[in-house]
């Protein structure tokens, strides 16, 4: 796709990395089926508004990089990689089969993939020493990184957060995707993070909050970075975890459950409904 | 010796555009070398080490290779799972260096004494593993990992160390060096502990015993030919290591144990009960069997055993 996709197209493409999500999670009996359908629309934009990318030359060095922290949600990120071109979607019916590549969670040996992830708090750091490297070669390409909410209780990221303004990483965009659940509860239950957009500010961050299900908005906020700020921008993306399949929104227990054949169905012509 | 690496990789980098030096805030008076020389190629992260190895491999898969450095534990195990998956998972070239290894910061107290970095290293996939003995093996190790495209690891001694080998000395990477022959046993020696088996072996040979000494810098990957032929020329193997277990004395005796040999062997290495007082290097090693007291009577336990079973 080489032209820039309407909103409407980028919402039908968001549904369909839910689609293929939830065929891929149910297949393989895998999990975190609502921490993927959180961040459907931001990847959805990234890939195919945002970054300046080719699937023809996934190495070329002046492609900007992403990197999914969240690497739990590795289903819906090889959804959006295989509808992009980067290996063909029937790929996807490996996800989590034995000797397959497309692990549990995210494994840069699938094509497109730029950062191996799983363990959390590892990505911004990693986010960081990328758009450091861009900055001190003089190179335009950007990098951009998407956290979940619970994952901000790892220290690696405040080291991170404190580094990226003072070093003037301008061309790092941090979307945090804020569905408000962690492991065990909601995130005010477990760690509270509020007021989170006051302490990225007060880092020195250039933070926007929006809906992250809203497409114009998150289109926008993404192609924030321009010559004349010198601090890096956060987005602080309220989500919803679950998002598009009401039994499963604002769910903890879809952070773990894998669907049973109803409930496969079910969702499914949710999510076909709203084509 | 860290005089000698930041030497030896300011004159790499004056070459090698992709050399890029991170510390973890520490490393005054040492750095500045470097620092003055290149400042597009380095970077102060703070006292942040998760931070630091995260930005080490950022760059890295942006095509630069990267020096973090701090002391002893401090790059090593804060930072353990940076390593783990953001370095050696990806492959990526990015060494770790940690000036003060074993007892170098011996006085400092048990947070300061990197003792178990070897074992916890060598644990990890991709990486290379090396100790240099002297200021002329870490020359000789910087070279080859600012070669190298993959993780290494390199454990500094701190600075005064002798020097133990000829200026010309050549290595490659999982080469042993023989400094010394011997028939009677080898006594092999990691890191900073060279000096001492050299002074041991001296007093040895006064004793009638001819030591065959070997320096093995590295302990990944692990110069196996040079122990086989060792257990076969000379009959008895001690090694000697500043550190505790799941180091040299470990790789060795499992090479040995993998072959079938039966030839005596002794690994002279630290136990794991952290040290509470102060002691200067010389004093913590000597407490554990590492002077040449210690290593000279385990050589003579050593040959009264061969002999046993000859």
């Amino acid at each position: 796709m080489s032209e820039k996709a309407s909103d409407l197209a980028i919402s039908i493409i968001a549904n369909k990395l839910r689609v293929n999500t939830l065929r891929m999670i149910h297949r393989a009996r895998a999990s975190h089926i609502g921490s993927c359908f959180s961040a459907a629309e931001i990847l959805a934009c990234l890939y195919w508004d945002t970054l300046l990318i080719n699937p023809m030359l996934p190495n070329d060095p002046s492609r900007d990089r992403f990197v999914l922290s969240k690497g739990h949600a590795a289903a819906i990120l090889y959804s959006a990689l295989s509808e992009r071109g980067f290996f063909p979607v029937e790929d996807l019916e490996s996800y989590c089969q034995d000797g397959t590549t497309l692990t549990g969670h995210v494994n840069n040996s699938v094509p497109g993939v730029e950062v191996s992830t799983g363990s959390l708090g590892h990505g911004l750091p990693v986010g960081c020493g990328l758009a450091l490297a861009a900055k001190r070669d003089g190179s335009a390409w950007r990098t951009f990184v998407l956290v979940s909410d619970g994952e901000l209780d790892e220290g690696s990221n405040w080291e991170a957060i404190l580094f990226a303004p003072f070093h003037k990483l301008s061309n790092l965009v941090l979307i945090i995707d804020y569905n408000k659940i962690q492991s065990f509860g909601s995130v005010s239950e477990v760690l509270e993070l509020n007021p989170l957009a006051d302490k990225l500010r007060a880092f020195h961050w250039n933070v926007t909050e929006l809906d992250g299900h809203d497409i114009p908005a998150l289109r926008v906020a993404l192609n924030v970075i321009s010559a004349e700020s010198d601090i890096p921008t956060a987005i602080l993306a309220h989500t919803v975890k679950g998002k598009g399949v009401s039994f499963m929104e604002e769910s903890l227990l879809w952070h773990y459950k894998s669907p049973s054949n109803e409930q496969f169905l079910a969702a499914l012509k949710e999510l076909e409904g709203r084509q | 010796m860290r005089t000698a690496f930041i030497e030896h990789l300011c004159s790499l980098a004056a070459d090698d555009e992709r050399i890029f030096l991170v510390c973890g805030d520490l490393g005054f008076s040492v750095l500045e070398a470097f620092a003055e020389r290149f400042p597009a190629r380095y970077l102060n992260a703070g006292v942040a080490e998760q931070n630091m190895t995260g930005i080490a491999a950022g760059l890295a898969l942006a095509g630069k290779t990267v020096f973090t450095y701090s002391i002893a534990n401090f790059p090593v195990m804060r930072c353990l799972e940076q390593i783990r998956n953001d370095v050696c998972y990806h492959n990526l070239s990015v060494k770790v260096v940690a000036v003060g290894g074993g007892f170098a910061y011996g006085s400092q107290g048990y947070t300061h004494h990197g003792v178990e970095d070897l074992a916890v290293m060598s644990a990890l996939p991709n990486i290379m593993v090396a100790a240099p003995a002297d200021p002329v093996e870490t020359r000789a190790i910087t070279e080859i990992y600012a070669d190298h495209s993959g993780p290494g690891y390199l454990r500094l001694g701190k600075a005064g160390e002798p020097v133990l080998h000829s200026p010309g000395l050549r290595l490659r990477a999982g080469q042993a060096i023989r400094v010394v022959d011997g028939k009677d046993l080898t006594i092999i020696s990691i890191g900073g502990m060279l000096g001492t088996v050299i002074k041991a072996a001296e007093v040895l040979l006064t004793n009638g015993i001819e030591a065959r000494i070997l320096s093995m810098p590295f302990l990944v990957p692990l110069d196996q030919r040079a122990i086989l032929e060792a257990a076969n020329d000379t009959g008895a193997i001690l090694t000697v290591e500043e550190h505790g277990r799941g180091g040299l004395g470990t790789a060795v005796g499992e090479r040995l144990a993998i072959a079938s040999s039966a030839v005596p062997f002794f690994p002279i290495r630290l136990d794991l009960s952290p040290i509470k007082v102060a002691g200067s290097q010389e004093t913590l090693r000597a407490a554990q069997g590492l002077s040449v007291e210690g290593v000279v009577d385990a050589a003579q336990r050593l040959i009264s055993r061969s002999k046993a079973t000859v």
